[in-house]
């Protein structure tokens, strides 16, 4: 069914035991976890400049303008052109600010979206770490950068910047409640947080086909607490420029500010990533029923290009959001999680159970 | 290893716990607790109970200590704000901790003699069989606290809700 060629668990042994033949046991351990950060550094960096060029030429395809164009072939090395000037730029700390924590956010916020990283299965087998609460370790790592931004806003020393991050812990703390029902209402079908046990339970098809109706209505209320939490438009409140200059980060300069954006980008890009591997099957490939010669064909694509392609289809639903919402007040953020949301997703989460319970689903 | 660790973690943890009282920022305060409950949380990984370390650090560290930062941001807490103690007041809450310490003392250097009450089971962290003994064993205690839950949520929908006669 799943082709062994492209079953990663054969590569890490192979590198394993290559290890252990060589070095002692603490030696292998130390080694393995240098080459993993090393990984991780180079795909954050890669995948941060990816989605920032991403992000640029949807919007302007959205505003039918070009993007950038003139750096690089069709304007891909504008990407490498900002960062380079936002690591030469002087990272300036304002007189009256809290030296130490204002210093310590940024790296607070980066840290607990590259923790969350750990247990996502990018592929067959390759997994940095399967925990078996793999779903629980994601929700509550994400839930940890509220501190990082209040930290921020209130080590400022700016109104701006105070405003910017009550509204956004306000908002991702409220909009935390109904994302979690909707993981819950997938761990309730799959039987299991560990996210390679929710993949392989999508082997005989994605939960979104499987589970009729709930499961999309689940799937639609995740993407938009994804959103919020996301403090993208149409929930970013929390840095609405016409009224607070830019939120919880208006002090910040440089390579500082370059953290806060870089944090964002990771963050979408680990809440699509949870999107895609619970109701899109990860890295299963796409099959129709009976059709052996479609799904063999299927299965030659590599599961981590499955994975990266949901992933990045998720990720540009949310750019698309962004270009097609207006802003929305804070009390209409507010009523549209605790009237509409939570009560939804809560009666959703009992459908599903009655759903797992009877065995409806296919 | 898991010595080396543990003696680690108890240092941390105890070091910033110290911090929390010592430091005189509200604000620091809050995130010194944040990093205590960090490292308890790395003890409850040493005793292989992963779901109890997780769900630690997301209501204590993500929940709780949240909206302790958004009291005491909201209440702009500062050295000209704060009530000035006479010298007997002082006096009399260092006498009091001191008596307090020593009792804590005497009660702890017993402690070498206690047996665990069951034979140590290193696999009742994990989520499933943490979940069965919830749900079999101690289903009324889990059940009755829900419904405390419950009853707090009704609560806060009614103190919030606008009463119709006074607008």
């Amino acid at each position: 069914m799943i082709l062994s060629i492209y079953n990663f668990t054969l590569l890490t042994d192979k590198i394993h035991s290559f290890l252990s033949a060589h070095m002692s046991e603490e030696f292998v351990l130390t080694t393995e976890l240098v080459l993993i950060g090393l990984l991780i550094v180079t795909f954050v960096a890669v995948l941060a400049m990816v989605l920032i060029y991403t992000e640029r030429k949807v919007a302007a395809y959205m505003q039918l303008r070009e993007g950038p164009n003139r750096v690089g072939i069709y304007g891909t090395g504008q990407v490498v052109a900002d960062v380079l000037k936002l690591v030469l730029k002087e990272g300036i700390t304002p007189n009256g600010a809290d030296k130490l924590m204002f210093n310590l956010a940024p790296y607070i916020v980066l840290s607990t979206c590259i923790m969350a990283l750990a247990p996502i299965a990018f592929g067959n087998g390759l997994v940095l770490w399967d925990l078996n609460i793999g779903v629980l370790y994601i929700t509550s790592i994400t839930s940890l950068g509220v501190i990082g931004i209040l930290i921020a806003g209130w080590s400022s020393n700016n109104k701006y910047s105070m405003l910017g991050a009550m509204r956004s812990g306000a908002q991702i703390v409220s909009y935390e409640l109904s994302a979690g029902l909707c993981i819950i209402s997938i761990v309730v079908l799959a039987g299991s947080m560990q996210m390679s046990e929710i993949v392989n339970s999508q082997a005989d098809g994605w939960w979104i086909f499987k589970g009729h109706l709930p499961v999309i209505v689940a799937f639609i209320i995740f993407i938009i607490a994804a959103t919020a939490e996301l403090n993208r438009a149409p929930f970013d409140l929390a840095e609405a420029e016409s009224e607070l200059t830019a939120g919880f980060h208006t002090e910040y300069s440089g390579m500082k500010f370059a953290m806060f954006f870089l944090a964002e980008y990771i963050n979408m890009f680990v809440l699509c990533a949870m999107a895609a591997t619970l109701f899109l099957g990860g890295w299963m490939p796409f099959h129709i029923g009976h059709w052996t010669t479609f799904n063999n064909v299927m299965d030659y694509i590599p599961s981590p290009l499955w994975f990266l392609g949901k992933t990045f289809f998720i990720i540009f639903i949310i750019m698309w959001f962004r270009w097609t919402f207006p802003r929305l007040r804070v009390d209409q953020l507010l009523d549209l999680e605790w009237k509409y949301l939570l009560p939804i997703s809560m009666i959703n989460l009992l459908m599903i159970a009655l759903m797992n319970i009877l065995g409806w689903h296919f | 290893m898991i010595a080396s660790v543990f003696y680690f973690l108890s240092f941390v943890s105890i070091f910033f716990a110290v911090m929390v009282v010592v430091s005189k920022n509200p604000v620091h305060s809050v995130l010194y607790l944040i990093l205590t409950f960090f490292s308890i949380a790395g003890h409850y990984l040493l005793l292989n109970a992963q779901f109890l370390a997780l769900v630690h650090i997301v209501v204590y560290a993500g929940a709780i200590m949240v909206l302790f930062l958004f009291v005491i941001m909201l209440l702009n807490l500062n050295a000209a704000t704060e009530p000035v103690k006479s010298s007997l007041m002082k006096f009399a809450g260092a006498i009091a901790g001191g008596s307090l310490m020593l009792v804590l003392i005497a009660v702890l250097s017993k402690i070498n003699s206690i047996q665990p009450a069951h034979e140590v089971n290193t696999q009742i962290g994990l989520i499933k069989n943490l979940g069965k003994i919830l749900f079999t064993e101690y289903n009324l205690p889990f059940e009755v606290a829900s419904i405390l839950f419950l009853v707090a949520m009704i609560g806060t929908v009614i103190l919030a809700k606008k009463n119709p006669h006074t607008s």
